[in-house]
């Protein structure tokens, strides 16, 4: 199957995988099943869009308004940084 | 040295089990039941590890599920703010007590595959009956949807049926599934003409687990631990010694690595006598392999040093007899001879019977008395 997402795709965060505050190192951290993974400004930026409900074209349009950048540029980014997670099952999606 | 904070910690709850694996990660010398740390002890140490920075808590064995307790240390656990992760053979998890794990908030069940079916798998573990019932506790995870990852230890004597094994990850709904190729320290070096892979069954794995990775992408994520007797490189072991991850036993002792203890120089702490964080920073086990500066020449001068840091300590010395030198599974290692001569004496010998974890007297001591006859 492909990684990439519609633009009506609904990402979510599966169960047994979530965001928290690394509290010794500061910033976020996305723990999943025997992975923690430092989240950078733009991760945060994209998973605390991540709601279940939200698609990926409302995401990336929230994105670009926010940050004042081009939809296609925030696009590339949110969709690469999507298919990593889901390609190790860190995310998932509903149609 | 700048040390970071340790981001892992596996918790050997107990070194009971029912299992008897021939390739168990559990020292040689298991410990007994009266000297494991009890339930206060173990969830102030959670507690500890979470202080420091650890994020990801492995609780293991043995069997973790031997513990009366695992519920409440599961709590305890997710109460320190740790992300719960039970890695077990599924021996001992009735429904009621999967029930429990979950109000308790686990987070994820890494489940041990030893082979595809009946015969194969419960002559692995050494344990009768333990097929069906780890099959049945697969299913029951499933029903409750906790996270699942099944991890299939391969050897000589199930890496031909990798295949299947792959099919049953996702037929038993697994999101992740660890090729693990079995590491050759304690029961497994006692075991090693067994379970030594050969040639053709690393390169098939190679090419199977590619395959399926590519297949399957999106449904089930792959880890593997190609055999590293085969590898050109060794494996950085731990990420590099005392850099992101520390194992606590039974009773308390503080290791940098499951098998750290077969290194005899080294003397290890106790959290009954210091805290994780003293440990983890001043204790002599954790700098006596930390960073790079101890590397042989052959390591020094080689642009893979960061990457490997010098392979695993613990083979250095089981190999080569010293700790300090550079992992003979690396081809640029003046030892390397001796992985390349242990791989070719495995495919020529007659592989006996395995001696199984926790029997290993008496076995060996049958095999005195059958040569003696």
């Amino acid at each position: 199957m492909t990684l990439a997402l519609a633009a009506d795709d609904r990402p979510y965060l599966p169960r047994g995988v979530r965001v928290v505050e690394d509290r010794v190192r500061g910033g976020k951290v996305l723990l999943a099943p025997e992975k923690a993974i430092a989240l950078d400004a733009i991760g945060v930026a994209i998973l605390s869009r991540v709601t279940g409900t939200a698609s990926l074209a409302e995401i990336v349009a929230d994105l670009a308004a926010t940050y004042d950048a081009p939809e296609a540029q925030i696009l590339e980014d949110v969709q690469r940084f999507m298919m990593g997670l889901r390609a190790r099952m860190f995310l998932g999606v509903r149609p | 040295m700048n040390v970071l904070p340790p981001i892992a910690m596996l918790a050997e709850l107990t070194h009971r089990c029912p299992l008897a694996c021939p390739y168990c990660s559990n020292p040689t010398e298991l410990q007994a039941a009266q000297d494991e740390l009890d339930t206060e002890t173990w969830a102030d140490v959670f507690r500890q590890a979470a202080d420091i920075g650890v994020l990801q808590l492995h609780l293991s064995g043995g069997e973790p599920a031997s513990r009366r307790d695992i519920v409440e240390l599961t709590a305890a656990a997710r109460a320190a703010g740790l992300y719960t992760n039970l890695i077990t053979s599924g021996i001992g998890l009735t429904p009621r007590r999967l029930d429990a794990l979950e109000a308790a908030g686990l987070d994820h069940i890494q489940l041990s595959l030893q082979g595809t079916n009946a015969d194969l798998a419960d002559w692995i573990g050494g344990y009768k009956g333990g097929f069906e019932r780890k099959m049945q506790v697969a299913h029951a995870i499933r029903e409750r949807g906790i996270p699942l990852t099944l991890n299939a230890v391969m050897h000589r004597h199930n890496l031909d049926d990798l295949e299947r094994t792959i099919e049953m990850a996702v037929e038993l709904g697994a999101r992740r599934l660890e090729v693990a190729c079995v590491q050759f320290h304690g029961w497994a070096t006692i075991n090693r003409v067994q379970l030594m892979p050969t040639r053709e069954q690393t390169e098939d794995a190679k090419r199977i687990v590619a395959e399926a990775e590519a297949r399957l992408r999106g449904v089930l994520a792959f880890d593997f631990v190609p055999p590293d007797y085969y590898s050109d490189f060794p494996k950085a072991c731990m990420g590099g010694w005392g850099s992101a991850g520390l194992n606590v036993t039974p009773n308390g002792t503080v290791l940098p690595c499951h098998a750290a203890e077969t290194i005899p120089h080294l003397t290890f702490e106790n959290v009954r006598h210091r805290t994780l964080s003293e440990i983890w920073y001043d204790g002599d086990a954790f700098n006596a392999y930390r960073g790079t500066d101890w590397l042989p020449e052959t390591c020094q001068t080689c642009d893979r040093m960061e990457i490997d840091f010098g392979g695993c300590r613990c083979q250095a010395l089981a190999l080569v007899g010293d700790a300090g030198a550079t992992d003979p599974v690396c081809r640029k290692s003046p030892q390397h001879f001796i992985v390349r001569d242990i791989v070719e004496a495995a495919a020529s010998e007659d592989a006996s019977d395995f001696v199984y974890r926790g029997k290993e007297l008496e076995r060996l001591g049958r095999r005195c008395q059958s040569k003696q006859a």
